[in-house]
């Protein structure tokens, strides 16, 4: 068995209610997740991204038995996820990025004795995985350290071992680099792709930094509303995507839309103007050629984020 | 007050931005400041529809349950504290419908002013242009107005309908009766304001607030009532603060209180209030010299 | 290519689980000291009012609903150590509406225990012997200076009443956390039925309007818990006309009641809707 984690036209829907009046409520279907199907081989690293209330976390949540599926066929490891979920738990990590699992009022290290017994890791495995989390996670001043006191960055490193102990086959990350510092970022996609090199662990990773999924992941899932937008290489989303940058410019006055080939505005707020233009080129002429027309007193590049390539993917509506 | 400085953080005081009230302050609407601060108060509490809905019908159940008791008790021992029978079974459903209201389980503001305490966020509320325990006072009656409304209501109409009770039909009674709640929760107000500044002194005071609260739950007759309580132990009950947030009220309401008793007993609260209304702002200023000691 | 773990052991029981936790917490707890200590009394304490009013009520009568202050002591005592022992238990149970609503609960979820175990064993504190020892000195007390014809049969009776008291409550707690799975902040009713139950229980049958006494009876059995086992032991006539033969079914009700609660909870986690995005 080569595909770890196998779905089938997986729907979830749920039914919430909507208050219409001072009194009347009226229930509503939303279709979270409408009818997703694929497959993930063995120590395959990829990409889950999509907007938020796209139906990202809800299909993590079935792949990891927490909510139930409302149709279709589901499996991790062979196991159906809802059905079977303690026995999945032994075969999968999970990191929630806004969530610890770590324990709050006491000391790091108590957090894997915990996990340590729960999962019922051997004991040299379990000795051997944590030495191997100090090690490249950075983790030796920090066991003693009660989790509360720990930076966010160091708790997500630390969740991020907790979820790692017993040699789970699937690692699940939400967010894992939110709200992280640069060098704790630059640190947690070196582990993981170290891991995902060594000991072949399947990584399914849900996030809004595209420098994520450039680093780390060959493949690239989008979704929205609940479907299933584009399944393939990230460098094929660009072109799907037909990825556009921005150049942001500060004139020294209001002036009219900027004029210049190779890009267009496509906002202005007094002398401020957006500028977009193809992902591919290079902003060096465009700068130089509004330089030399406007009278030009700041200006930025902003790298395409993930859910305006997704937002362009299907609909030609402009950035901004 | 304490009108020290105009850089004014952001509070989280009673769920309003302090921009706004800042800006009346200095515009010399204080009046109008605390009633804004005392609406929040209000509001914050109406979002929980459903948590209310829950208290009541706990409330209710349980006022069921101790109204039986009563009556088994009343009939061995037919005015027992100077109550008949009617006026236990009154004195029930009024001590189920005011127990939010005075808030005789704790939690509440004290909670969060301790959580401010402890992280060290209150050296931004003794910054705001508006006193302390005016502040959180205002809140608390806000918060009280929504529990007197609706955890209080329907307790009492459903007593009113399913026992026989002993309640006024004149309407200065009931005003003298509100104006004896109002004054029950200033003093249950002063008394945790005073517990909660103990976390200044102390570092964790979740023990010595749950204290506090039970001898508040024995004190207040919420149990029993205080005339029920035999000799010295009633005469002491009687004579402590938590009397006002219960006994009193009760009795205003079922006119047990009259003429001048009526104003001695307005005089008792009232007393109460001022003295620890006092002593914690007392203990505010010396909170205040502590952290401008430390540096905030 | 490193090998998986080649055995996958089983997961931990529901006992080891709630063992695990339960220590997690405690230790938490031990954090903080001197809170713990106070707390530790105040639980006692304010555990301990229901009895000091019904202490207080016997200073101004010699009878309560026909019965003496031993014999309403028995019923306090059995009520509360079996509230006590289901509260000792599974006492924090209500909490799971806020873990629902805060998302947490997803992080119980994915490991690999059962989920019921550890949401029991959620925020466990040794406070809460407080009012189990209450319960028990009470109904030490009661049985030294009750008057009672003691049988065998009466003698085996109280630890199956109170061991049948603590399941039944404790399928109460469970149905309410089931309860939580639909209506996260309407945990307070579940007090209504577990705090509420337990101080109805406290006194005699004949204390209450028939109609409460036929709903805790045919409703929700609350009253096999201790009133039909305990008025056998005393001697007494049930309010209801109903065989004596009843005395001694609380582990049959105890049963069903503890089936149709793991019922209600499988339901309820199935239909769960984790929150957030």
């Amino acid at each position: 068995m080569s595909d770890l984690i196998e779905l089938d036209g997986v729907e979830k829907v749920f039914e919430v209610r909507r208050k219409t009046g001072r009194l009347r409520r009226e229930k509503r279907e939303v279709r979270a997740v409408d009818g997703i199907s694929f497959r993930v081989p063995r120590g395959e690293m990829v990409g889950y991204i999509g907007p938020n209330g796209a139906g990202k976390s809800t299909t993590i949540k079935m792949l990891t038995g927490i909510l139930t599926p409302s149709a279709g066929r589901l499996r991790v490891a062979g196991l159906d996820p809802s059905r079977e979920r303690t026995k999945l738990a032994q075969r999968i990590g999970v990191v929630f990025g806004q969530r610890t699992t770590l324990w709050w009022d006491l000391p790091l290290y108590d957090s894997y004795k915990l996990a340590h017994r729960m999962y019922r890791i051997p004991d040299a495995r379990f000795r051997e995985n944590l030495d191997r989390c100090v090690e490249l996670l950075d983790l030796a001043s920090l066991l003693d350290v009660p989790v509360r006191q720990l930076s966010l960055g160091q708790r997500m490193r630390g969740d991020i071992a907790a979820a790692l102990l017993h040699d789970p086959d699937v690692l699940y990350l939400d967010e894992p680099t939110i709200g992280l510092d640069v060098i704790s970022k630059a640190k947690v996609r070196q582990f993981l792709r170290d891991l995902n090199a060594e000991r072949a662990t399947t990584i399914l990773l849900t996030t809004h930094d595209l420098t994520d999924i450039e680093q780390l992941c060959k493949r690239v899932m989008v979704i929205d509303h609940g479907r299933l937008m584009y399944d393939g290489a990230l460098a094929g989303l660009h072109e799907a995507g037909e990825s556009e940058r921005t150049l942001v410019v500060d004139l020294e006055r209001e002036l009219p839309p900027v004029q210049a080939e190779g890009a267009r505005v496509v906002k202005v707020e007094g002398p401020r103007q957006w500028l977009a233009f193809p992902a591919s080129a290079s902003a060096a002429p465009l700068v130089a050629h509004i330089a030399q027309a406007y009278p030009l007193v700041d200006l930025s590049v902003r790298e395409p984020d993930i859910e305006a390539v997704i937002a362009r993917m299907y609909d030609g509506r402009p950035l901004y | 007050m304490p009108h020290r400085g105009n850089s004014v953080a952001k509070g989280r005081g009673a769920g309003l931005g302090s921009r706004a009230l800042v800006s009346m302050a200095v515009g010399g609407a204080v009046v109008r400041l605390y009633g804004v601060v005392a609406a929040g108060g209000f509001r914050r509490y109406t979002t929980y529809r459903v948590a209310t809905a829950a208290g009541v019908f706990t409330n209710t159940v349980f006022g069921v349950i101790v109204a039986y008791t009563y009556i088994a008790l009343w009939d061995q021992r037919p005015n027992l504290g100077g109550y008949d029978q009617s006026q236990a079974l009154t004195y029930v459903w009024i001590s189920q419908a005011m127990l939010m209201t005075v808030n005789l389980f704790g939690g509440g503001f004290a909670d969060e002013l301790v959580e401010r305490i402890r992280t060290g966020d209150i050296a931004i509320d003794l910054y705001r242009p508006a006193d302390l325990q005016l502040w959180w006072l205002s809140a608390d009656l806000g918060r009280a107005l929504f529990h007197f409304l609706g955890r209080g209501v329907v307790p009492l109409t459903f007593g009113a309908l399913f026992f026989d009770l002993a309640l006024p039909t004149d309407p200065l009674t009931w005003l003298a009766f509100l104006l004896a709640v109002l004054l029950g929760v200033v003093v249950s107000f002063a008394l945790r304001f005073l517990v909660a500044l103990s976390a200044f002194w102390l570092l964790d005071g979740a023990g010595v607030a749950s204290l506090v609260s039970i001898a508040g739950l024995f004190f207040s007759g919420m149990l029993l009532p205080l005339n029920a309580f035999p000799g010295l132990l009633g005469e002491v009950a009687r004579a402590l603060p938590w009397s006002s947030l219960l006994q009193i009220p009760a009795d205003v309401l079922m006119g047990r209180h009259r003429g001048w008793g009526l104003l001695g007993a307005f005089g008792f609260q009232l007393g109460w209030a001022a003295a620890l209304l006092g002593v914690g702002r007392l203990l505010q200023s010396a909170a205040v010299r502590r952290v401008v000691v430390q540096g905030g | 290519m490193a090998e998986t773990v080649t055995e996958r052991r089983p997961a931990p029981g529901v006992w080891a689980t709630y063992r695990m936790i339960a220590g997690m917490w405690i230790r938490s707890t031990l954090a903080y000291r001197a809170s713990f200590v106070m707390m530790l009394v105040g639980n006692f304490l304010v555990t301990a009012f229901d009895f000091v009013v019904i202490a207080l009520m016997f200073s101004q009568v010699r009878s309560l609903g026909g019965y003496s202050f031993a014999e309403v002591a028995f019923l306090y005592g059995t009520s509360t150590t079996a509230f006590g022992l289901a509260n000792a238990v599974l006492g924090s149970i209500d909490k799971l509406g806020a873990r629902i609503r805060d998302g947490t609960l997803d992080t119980l979820l994915v490991r690999p225990a059962p989920v019921l175990a550890q949401v029991a064993a959620d925020r466990f504190g040794l406070q809460r012997l407080g009012r189990l020892l209450q319960g028990v000195l009470v109904l030490a007390g009661s049985l030294l200076s009750l008057h009672v014809h003691w049988t065998v049969l009466k003698v085996l009776l109280v630890p199956v009443m109170l061991l049948s008291g603590t399941a039944i409550f404790c399928a109460v707690f469970v149905a309410g956390a089931a309860f939580q799975f639909w209506a996260q902040d309407a945990a307070e009713v579940q007090s209504a039925f577990t705090y509420g139950g337990q101080t109805l229980l406290q006194y005699p049958p004949t204390v209450f309007a028939k109609d409460m006494v036929r709903g805790v009876t045919f409703v929700l059995p609350l009253a096999f818990v201790n009133w039909l086992p305990a008025l056998y032991v005393l001697g007494r006539p049930y309010p209801l006309a109903l065989p004596a033969w009843l005395a001694f079914t609380p582990p049959l009700v105890a049963a069903a009641c503890l089936t149709l609660a793991g019922q209600a909870w499988r339901v309820g986690i199935r239909s769960y809707r984790s929150t957030g995005s």
